[in-house]
């Protein structure tokens, strides 16, 4: 018999604007020490259907229609509060997405570690809080914290997102459960951070003989770590099977979209660079932010960009790849002078921009723009997208009040909008469909470059293909000269013809990105390169067995 | 920790000398003397009366003096109750205040917090709505509303409690200390509830649940801390405002207690009086609001090492 | 042609819009509205609609209990409690007002040039807020009523100088954030000058919490206002306000109850509409519960 099986689970959530299926007659089932994987975009109703099985859905909204979850024969849904408490974290335990927020700011881990301990609903497995510690202490060694005896006592603030994520490990492991639901433990994680976590849980799970169910939108998370997996959207099962069937063998469209979204190889386009003719020339730019954080001694500087000099070749797309705190988008940003640099030069088309007072700055603003991250901050919630759109070719003087209107709707058709969406808010479209306003917005002055922070970081894999091919085919269109700041290390090979990687606020490496790709040369660019988790089970196992 | 407090004490100096200062000018500055309003007083007595409280001097040699007395803690005599200083008049009324102030905050904090809590706990539901509609009415119903209120009912209508007093019958502390504590209890139970649902909503009480913890242990030990910094931030502010509302209770219920002095003084133009009231008053305020900042950050880990660590 | 174009498009819903449908939702801050448009009509209309003249006295009568001719009876010197209310009622709203636009002016410039100018001189307004947050205010009307005497304008200007503070607050924080909101750093580098990000992309987007707390300042004033009149401190007579009234009625409530009663239910009664009111906007014009 099956560890945990559920049957016909259906899930809905009644909202003021009517019911929403979430969950809609999913079943699947887990044996013992294995690995479930549940892959599906946002909405998907993945984490939903996990997060009923210990009931931990808000209710209201959320209703659990029908279906049975039996976890070794009892139905989860038929507990009551009594029995659920101690079926969670004794049974069946958590791990969440955000190591950041998931841990409690006022408790010390090691109090927060042993709680499951010293307030165990059975009291017969109550344990004093002296043995709790010990054996919070060894597991903490066992997740891989470094001087767990002295860490104890620290709390969360103290510690970095990876080392929180192995706190949040131990903390579901305690109890030594016999399923661990991991829901997407490491999106939140720098990559290579998140190959450690990933290798962490795969040696727990085998050591701990623990059965595994994995919540990702990432295939090529998942190819290394499942047994089965199961793709979900819109809250039914579009597929399931055995990890290589469904990666080599999918009879599902939807699973086959999802496949091929996942950026993968080299840039098909050719490189339209110029050569020896710059279109921004940055030299030896430094750009320190004085730190106003409290308990910090005042004169104390933070070193974002710390001497970066880089040429940047009219039509070339560069990729500019570095984990978090790298500096990266402080140098777009610096770049565009959105932030003040301390010192060295930004050079576009000949003119440094430092020298330039505000006033003199705006022509030149004009031709150049920027792409933000994230689609839900980035335009203005009281305007709509007519007035988005409007804004910065009437204010450059690039339409007037006869053919604004005309060149709205051109905007619109670059960037894949209907006509008929023109009046609406933000808070109206999708978060893909936010981005292609965005984008609308950088192009709309006709700029020559334009810098990309992160532009489908916040995006799922679907739509984040769609508007890769947005951004390609544009700068094809258009003839626009692009800085792509990225942490996805796949999608900035996708998409640039060079790279250069970041770390500490300095140039580690750069070259053309297939020659990188095939020879890197410093150590950090051989540690991202080789923590990139790969869509393909074979070749991801082949991956991990080497690193 | 107390570099902190040495800071705040240190950057509290300034502030009270402008508000000696300000007061001091401000007194001064008003039209008439303070002995223009007694009719039948024979200019000489008033010469001989402002020799007597050096209002004779030039105005910047009563400043230098005053401030000079005020340092040794030495508010000078009363205008009004000859023979009397104005430090005897703050020790005589000091203790019922503080006891009134003392008892309406228990008031406040045990049963604005607990409705806080109990309708945080369930939001939308009835167990919301009830202690939210009775904090709204807490709100609209100022303390001098209240207290005559109560006293209608309970004192004249029931005579269930006495009407006035403080400490000479028994039972005669409750209606003050309710009617002082009551907007404030309604105001600390909203402060409450918003602080507890953000704590409930956080990813880290989720993860609590998903350790098997009770719901009760959840609130009182990984929620109160975090959804209880709104209202211990707001602990200094309620302090100045139970003086406050101190000048009316102690009216409405005859209590001899610095409020009903202060406003007397108000009233009768006793000016030493009133300066030495009004710095004493600020100088408590002050010392409050830097409890109550102590407090909220020692009850945050990350600032508590922060403020600890200094130079680390 | 571009008419019948325009009538094809899809008409979006502004969150203004949309926070006006979850207000109409919202009974309880309906209520208040239409509580506090009645009482601002019946002010406004006060000297024509009275039932009796402000000063007239009817000795022989003295202190009647609710009837058909005074419908809230009548105070010792027979004068009608309704035309009481009601004109005390006028001096309430006004100074609640008057006051409010007071500390809305203060504090939305104050705050708004500390959080665009940010850096040293954001520090410096700032510090001298939290001074004056530690100040004892309630203690400085108090004085300042009794040194300049009780004089109305003083009055306003008083409460509007105490309450500015949390509105500095409140308008800095929310251009803090709104300054680091990607959409104003577009806005920057579309090289739209200062002003025109600031009129078109701050300001619509602080509107919200700074019609929230003036809805709830204008209560708080209010109660101020009653606070130091019914001490004697505040509106003097022969003008009147419900403080002065509850005060007079607190003297007498031994004997004649509805002199105390009716003028507390009228400040109560208008406390509630507006703190409903306010409450009611907040949940509307808050943008975590608008739809997604």
């Amino acid at each position: 018999m099956a560890l945990l099986e559920v049957d016909g689970l259906k899930i809905y959530f009644h909202t003021r604007n009517g019911v929403v299926k979430a969950v809609d007659d999913v079943s699947f089932s887990v044996d013992a020490g294995e690995t479930l994987a549940i892959v599906g975009e946002s909405g998907s109703g993945k984490s939903v259907t996990c997060y009923s099985l210990l009931d931990l859905l808000p209710k209201p909204p959320a209703v659990i229609e029908a279906g049975t979850a039996l976890f070794d024969g009892e139905d989860l849904f038929a507990c009551d509060s009594v029995r659920m408490r101690q079926i969670r974290g004794n049974d069946i335990a958590v791990i969440f997405q955000d190591p950041m927020t998931s841990l409690n700011p006022f408790i010390s881990i090691g109090e927060q570690l042993i709680e499951p301990l010293i307030y165990h609903p059975d009291k017969m497995r109550i344990k004093d809080r002296k043995t709790a510690r010990k054996l919070a202490i060894e597991l903490l060694d066992e997740v891989g914290i470094i001087e767990p005896e002295a860490r104890f006592d620290c709390y969360p603030h103290e510690f970095s997102g990876g080392m929180r994520q192995r706190v949040m490990i131990a903390m579901a492991l305690i109890n030594k459960p016999r399923l661990l639901i991991c829901d997407e433990p490491t999106t939140a994680l720098d990559v290579t951070i998140q190959a450690q976590i990933l290798e962490l849980i795969k040696k727990l799970q085998k050591t701990r003989d623990v059965a595994v169910i994995f919540i990702s939108h990432d295939l090529g998370v998942v190819a290394g770590i499942a047994d089965k997996v199961m793709v979900m959207c819109d809250g039914t099962i579009r597929e399931a099977g055995g990890t290589e069937r469904i990666f080599y063998n999918s009879e599902d469209e939807y699973t086959k979209k999802l496949l091929a979204a996942i950026p993968e190889g080299a840039k098909l386009l050719p490189n339209r660079a110029e050569q020896d003719k710059p279109l921004v020339t940055v030299r030896n730019l430094k750009t320190y932010f004085e730190d106003y954080s409290k308990g910090s001694n005042g004169k104390q500087s933070i070193k974002a960009v710390d001497g970066v000099s880089l040429d940047l070749q009219r039509g070339e797309i560069l990729g500019l790849v570095g984990e978090s705190g790298s500096g990266k988008s402080t140098l777009g940003r610096s770049i565009l002078q959105l932030a003040p640099t301390t010192s060295g030069s930004v050079t576009f088309d000949g003119t440094v921009l430092g020298d330039l007072k505000p006033k003199q700055l705006v022509p030149w603003r004009r031709r150049m723009q920027m792409i933000f991250q994230d689609p839900y901050a980035s335009l203005n919630p009281r305007m709509t997208v007519y007035e988005t759109l409007a804004e910065p070719l009437l204010y450059h003087g690039l339409a007037d009040s006869n053919n604004i209107d005309q060149q709205v709707r051109q905007l619109m058709d670059d960037v894949g909008l209907a006509h008929s969406q023109m009046r609406k808010y933000p808070h109206e479209f999708s978060g893909g469909q936010r981005q292609r306003i965005a984008i609308g917005r950088a192009i709309a002055t006709k700029p020559e470059l334009i810098i990309a922070d992160e532009p489908v970081s916040a995006l799922d894999v679907t739509i984040q293909a769609q508007i890769l091919d947005l951004i390609l085919e544009l700068v094809e269109r258009h003839n626009l000269t692009m800085l792509f700041i990225s942490h996805d290390l796949s999608v900035v090979r996708y998409i640039s013809d060079r790279v250069m990687v970041m770390n500490k606020g300095l140039i580690v490496e750069s070259g053309e990105t297939e020659a990188l790709w095939a020879d890197p040369q410093q150590e950090y660019t051989q540690q991202l390169l080789k923590a990139i988790p790969l869509a393909d089970p074979k070749r991801e196992r082949l991956r991990i067995a080497n690193g | 920790m107390l570099r902190f407090a040495l800071n705040r004490l240190l950057q509290a100096i300034p502030v009270l000398l402008i508000v000696i200062s300000a007061t001091f000018l401000l007194v001064h500055s008003a039209p008439g003397g303070p002995f223009s309003a007694d009719k039948a007083v024979p200019p000489e007595v008033i010469k001989a009366l402002e020799a007597q409280y050096n209002l004779d001097q030039p105005l910047w040699q009563q400043y230098v003096s005053y401030l000079g007395d005020v340092l040794k803690g030495d508010f000078g005599p009363s205008f009004k109750y000859s023979g009397r200083t104005v430090n005897e008049l703050i020790a005589a009324g000091l203790p019922a205040t503080a006891e009134l102030a003392l008892y309406a905050m228990l008031v406040a904090l045990v049963i604005g917090i607990s409705a806080g809590v109990i309708a945080a706990m369930r939001p939308n539901s009835m167990q919301d709505y009830v202690p939210m509609s009775a904090a709204m009415l807490g709100i609209c119903m100022p303390s001098f509303l209240l207290g005559p209120l109560l006293v209608l009912v309970f004192g004249i209508h029931l005579e269930w409690l006495p009407v006035s007093g403080w400490g000479d019958i028994p039972g005669d502390k409750i209606m003050p200390s309710i009617t002082l504590g009551t907007g404030y209890a309604a105001y600390i139970a909203r402060l409450s509830r918003g602080g507890m649902l953000e704590v409930l909503s956080q990813d880290y009480i989720r993860t609590a649940r998903a350790k098997g913890l009770s719901e009760r242990l959840i609130i009182f030990k990984h929620a109160l801390r975090g959804g209880l910094i709104p209202v211990v931030a707001f602990l200094g502010p309620a302090f100045a405002g139970l003086l406050g509302g101190s000048f009316v209770v102690e009216t409405i219920f005859q209590i001899p207690g610095l409020g009903r002095f202060y406003v007397q003084a108000a009233f009768n133009r006793d000016y030493t009086m009133i300066l030495g009231m009004t710095i004493f008053f600020a100088t408590l305020i002050i010392l409050f609001n830097l409890l109550s900042d102590m407090l909220a950050i020692w009850l945050n880990p990350k600032l508590r090492q922060q403020q600890a660590g200094g130079n680390n | 042609m571009a008419i019948k174009e325009l009538q094809s498009e899809e008409q979006g819903t502004s969150l203004w819009q949309d926070a006006w449908i979850k207000l109409c939702k919202n009974y309880l801050a309906l209520f208040g509205l239409a509580v506090l448009g009645l009482l601002c009509v019946v002010s406004l209309l006060t000297p024509w609609i009275a039932p009796y003249g402000y000063e007239e006295q009817n000795l022989i009568l003295g202190a009647t209990s609710p009837s058909v001719e005074h419908w809230l009876g009548t105070d010792i010197f027979g004068r009608d409690m309704l035309t009481r209310i009601m004109y005390g009622g006028r001096v309430s709203l006004t100074v609640g007002f008057i006051a409010t636009a007071v500390a809305l002016l203060i504090g939305v410039v104050w705050g708004a040039v500390a959080g665009f100018v940010g850096g040293r001189t954001d520090a410096v307004m700032m510090r001298i807020v939290d001074i004056m947050y530690a100040l004892p205010f309630m203690i400085f009307i108090v004085l300042l009523m009794v040194v300049f005497g009780r004089n109305i304008l003083l009055l306003f200007l008083a409460i509007g100088a105490v309450e500015w503070l949390t509105m500095a607050r409140i308008v800095r924080s929310q251009v803090m954030a709104l300054r680091k909101q990607e959409f104003v750093e577009a806005a920057h580098s579309l090289g739209l000058s200062q002003w025109t990000i600031i009129r078109r992309h701050i300001i619509p987007n602080t509107l919200g919490p700074v019609i929230v707390y003036t809805t709830l300042t204008i209560p708080s004033v209010m109660l101020l206002e009653a606070f130091l009149s019914f001490l004697g401190l505040g509106i003097q007579p022969p003008q009147s306000s419900w403080g002065l009234l509850i005060n007079y009625g607190v003297e007498t409530m031994e004997e004649y109850p509805w002199l105390l009663i009716f003028p507390g239910i009228a400040l109560s009664l208008t406390l509630f509409a507006l703190n409903f009111l306010g409450d009611g906007l907040r949940d509307a014009l808050d943008p975590r519960t608008s739809k997604d």
